[in-house]
C-alpha cells in the first residue's frame, strides 16, 4: 500500500486531537488513514473546470427562505441547574478541571 | 394482526374513532419488545451470547413511564373531544443521537454514557406535540460513523429482524430495526450520507432523507453540520408523509431550517403521476468499491435482483403514467465516496473537539497532572475507534499544507455533484426530471462482522445515496422486493430541492401499484418464529 501519513505526521495528529492511543489502536488507525488517503488521492486527477467554485451546501439559501438574524435580545434560561448537573467536577457554580499546564518563557 | 403492526395512519385513525386506545396501541409495543428485542446495548456487554444472537437489540435506553403518561394523555384528550393532534397514540422510537430532556443521549459512545440531555430536540417534540408516544433511544453507530451499527459502543448492536445474522444497517439501524420488527411504529432517524435510507433498505421499511434545511436540526448531536438531515423511517410511504408533516418547517433555534411553507404532503399523496418524467442512470448501475487486498478500485455491474427491483419499478411507474428517460448521465456520481471522506471529517473533527470532559459527559477518572492530560485521557478512554478515525482524517485533510488539495477540492467535487442533479432536474433543461429512480444500496444487509474494522470498505455501502447529502436534495428510500436470500431491496427516488411531495407521490404509486405482488406478503423472519 502506497503510504502517504508517516508515523511522525501520525504521532503529531494524535496530540493535536488530545488523544491517548494504545498501540493496537495506534497501528489500526494509521493504517485506515492511509487506505482513505490513497481513495482521496483518486480526486487529484479529475479535471475541475475554474468556474467551478467552492461549496459548502448543496441548496441555495437566498433571502426567501432563510430566516433572518435573531433578535439580539437576552432571553434567561430555567435551565442552569440541569446543565450545572452535568458538569463531572463542579463546586458553587463553577466547572472544576485540573491546572493548566505552564511553560517557562525565557 | 396486533396493533404493533398496523401503521401510524391506521392507528390514528382507530383512536379518533375510539375504537382502540392509545394506552392499548402502547401495550402492544411493549408487548413485541419484550417478545423480540432481548438486552439493550449497555457498555459492559461482553461477546453476544447464543442468546444475544436471536434478539434485535434495536434500543439503548426505554422510556417506558414516560410513554404511558404520554400514551394516558392522548385517551383523555380524545375522552375530553380535544384535539389529540396528528399522531395521535402512534408509539415511536428516537435514535439515540437526538437530545430529549431528562433522557440519557448517549450518541452511542461511551465519552456521552452518562450525558442527560437538559432539552429537547425540535423534530422530537413536534412529534410528541402532535400526539406521538415516545418509547425510547434506539442504538446506532457511535455517533452515527459507521453503515452497519456495528460500532457503537453499546452492546450488543442491532441485528436485522429479517434475518438476525445480517446488519440493520447503520447508522439509523436501530431505528430500521425498531419499526420492521414491530418495536416501534415510526422513528427518527438522521441522515449524513445515507443513514436513514441504506437501514430502511436493508430492514424492508420506508426512510426519507429531507432536503437539508426542511427539517430543524435543533438538539441533534452534530457529526457533519453541512450534510446531517433529520428524518423518519415508517411502515409505508403514507406514514413517512404523515410524519414528515409534523417534523418539518421553520425553527429558530436552527438558522439553517428554512422558512420555506411546509406543503400538505398527505393531501396530494394519492394523486395522479401521470407525466412525471423520471430518469435512469447507468452511473446508478454499477457500483465501485476499493479491493481489499490491492486497493484498486473494482467495478462492477449492480447484482441482478437490485437492477431488476429498480426497472421493474419503472415499469410499474411507466404503466400508471409517468414518462420514463433512459441513459441520464450522472458523471460525478463516483466522486461521492472520496469528497465525503474529505467534508464529512474535517467537520466532524471541528464538531467532536466539544467532547473534553470539562463541561458534560465523561470525565477520566484517573490521576492527571493537568487540564491537557485531562482531555487526552477523557478522549482516549471516551470515543471509540471510529469516532478516533474521522477526527484524525479531518484534522490531517484540513491542515494549512494539504487543504487546498483535498478539502478545497472536495468542496469543488461537491459543487460538481450538485450541478449533475441541477443539470437534470433544470425544467429548461435537456431532460427536466421530476425524479431520478436508483437502487437504495449496492447490495442487500451484509453479515454482522463481515466487513467492520474496514473503514473504506464500509464507507462504499452508502455510494448511491451520498450524493444526495452533497447535493442537499431529498431521497426516499422504499422496498422493492427480496434478493434470492430473502433479504429486502431497496430502490430510492431522488427529486430536486424541496419536492417531497412529489417524490411520496411517486413513492406512494409504486407502494400501490406493487402491492399485490408475492414478495409483499413475506414478513421479517423473526416475527415467524
Amino acid at each position: 500500500m502506497r503510504e502517504s501519513i508517516d508515523k511522525e505526521t501520525f504521532i503529531h495528529l494524535v496530540d493535536l486531537a488530545a488523544f491517548e492511543l494504545s498501540t493496537e489502536e495506534a497501528d489500526y488507525l494509521l493504517r485506515e488513514m492511509n487506505k482513505q488517503i490513497n481513495i482521496i488521492k483518486e480526486m487529484a486527477a479529475v479535471p475541475i473546470d475554474e468556474e467551478i467554485l467552492l461549496t459548502t451546501h448543496g441548496i441555495t439559501y437566498t433571502p426567501e427562505i432563510s430566516p433572518g438574524i435573531r433578535p439580539d435580545e437576552c432571553q434567561p434560561s430555567d435551565k442552569a441547574a440541569n446543565i450545572l448537573q452535568q458538569v463531572p467536577q463542579s463546586r458553587d457554580g463553577y466547572m472544576i478541571v485540573p491546572e493548566t499546564p505552564h511553560t517557562e518563557l525565557e | 394482526m396486533e396493533l404493533c403492526d398496523l401503521t401510524a395512519y391506521e392507528i390514528v385513525a382507530l383512536i379518533r374513532r375510539n375504537e382502540t386506545c392509545a394506552v392499548d396501541v402502547l401495550e402492544s409495543v411493549l408487548c413485541r419488545i419484550e417478545k423480540v428485542e432481548g438486552c439493550h446495548g449497555s457498555l459492559e456487554a461482553g461477546l453476544p451470547s447464543p442468546q444475544d444472537r436471536l434478539k434485535v437489540h434495536a434500543y439503548i435506553s426505554l422510556n417506558k413511564e414516560k410513554a404511558r403518561l404520554q400514551a394516558e394523555e392522548v385517551d383523555r384528550k380524545i375522552t375530553a373531544g380535544e384535539n389529540p393532534g396528528l399522531l395521535a397514540g402512534v408509539p415511536f422510537s428516537v435514535k439515540d443521537i437526538f437530545c430529549v430532556d431528562g433522557t440519557l443521549t448517549t450518541a452511542a459512545s461511551r465519552i456521552l454514557a452518562n450525558f442527560v440531555s437538559p432539552y429537547t430536540a425540535t423534530p422530537v417534540s413536534r412529534m410528541e406535540n402532535a400526539g406521538a408516544v415516545m418509547l425510547g433511544k434506539t442504538n446506532l453507530d457511535e455517533f452515527v460513523f459507521g453503515s452497519s451499527s456495528e460500532s457503537s459502543a453499546f452492546q450488543p448492536s442491532p441485528r436485522n429482524p429479517w434475518n438476525l445474522d445480517r446488519v440493520p444497517g447503520g447508522s439509523s439501524g436501530g431505528s430500521a430495526a425498531s419499526v420492521a420488527s414491530g418495536e416501534a411504529v415510526l422513528s427518527l432517524g438522521t441522515d449524513t450520507a445515507g443513514s436513514i435510507r441504506q437501514p430502511a433498505a436493508f430492514c424492508g421499511v420506508v426512510g426519507m432523507k429531507p432536503t437539508y434545511g426542511r427539517v430543524s436540526r435543533y438538539g441533534m448531536i452534530a457529526f457533519a453540520s453541512s450534510l446531517d438531515c433529520p428524518g423518519p423511517l415508517g411502515r409505508d410511504v403514507r406514514d413517512t408523509a404523515l410524519m414528515m408533516q409534523v417534523i418539518s418547517g421553520a425553527d429558530p433555534h436552527d438558522s439553517t431550517a428554512v422558512t420555506k411553507p411546509v406543503p400538505d404532503f398527505l393531501g396530494g399523496l394519492d394523486g395522479s403521476i401521470r407525466g412525471l418524467r423520471i430518469g435512469l442512470s447507468p452511473d446508478y448501475f454499477q457500483i465501485t468499491f476499493p479491493d481489499p487486498q490491492s486497493g484498486e478500485y473494482i467495478q462492477q455491474p449492480l447484482p441482478g435482483a437490485i437492477s431488476e427491483s429498480v426497472r421493474h419499478a419503472a415499469k410499474l411507474l411507466a404503466l400508471q403514467g409517468a414518462e420514463i428517460i433512459e441513459d441520464v448521465p450522472m458523471p460525478n456520481t463516483r466522486y461521492g465516496i472520496p469528497a465525503f471522506f474529505v467534508i464529512s471529517r474535517v467537520e466532524a473533527a471541528s464538531n467532536l473537539h466539544r467532547y473534553d470532559g470539562v463541561k458534560f459527559g465523561y470525565r477520566t477518572p484517573q490521576e492527571v497532572s493537568d487540564v491537557r492530560q485531562m482531555y487526552k485521557k477523557t478522549r482516549g478512554e471516551g470515543f471509540g475507534l471510529q469516532p478516533k478515525l474521522r477526527i484524525l482524517m479531518g484534522m490531517y485533510v484540513s491542515a494549512a499544507q494539504y487543504s487546498a488539495q483535498y478539502y478545497q477540492r472536495s468542496l469543488k467535487l461537491r459543487a460538481m455533484i450538485r450541478l449533475d442533479f441541477d443539470r437534470i432536474f433544470d425544467p429548461a433543461g435537456k431532460y427536466r426530471l421530476d425524479a431520478l429512480l436508483t437502487p437504495t444500496t449496492p447490495t442487500t444487509a451484509f453479515p454482522i462482522n463481515a466487513v467492520y474494522g474496514d473503514s473504506v470498505l464500509m464507507q462504499y455501502a452508502d455510494q448511491l445515496t451520498v450524493p444526495a447529502n452533497h447535493a442537499g436534495i431529498p431521497g426516499l428510500s422504499q422496498p422493492a422486493g427480496l434478493d434470492q436470500e430473502g433479504l429486502p431491496i431497496g430502490i430510492q427516488l431522488l427529486g430536486p430541492d424541496f419536492s417531497e411531495a412529489t417524490l411520496l407521490r411517486l413513492g406512494r404509486a409504486y407502494e400501490m401499484a406493487s402491492a399485490g405482488e408475492d414478495w409483499r406478503k413475506s414478513i421479517p423472519g423473526l416475527l415467524s418464529i
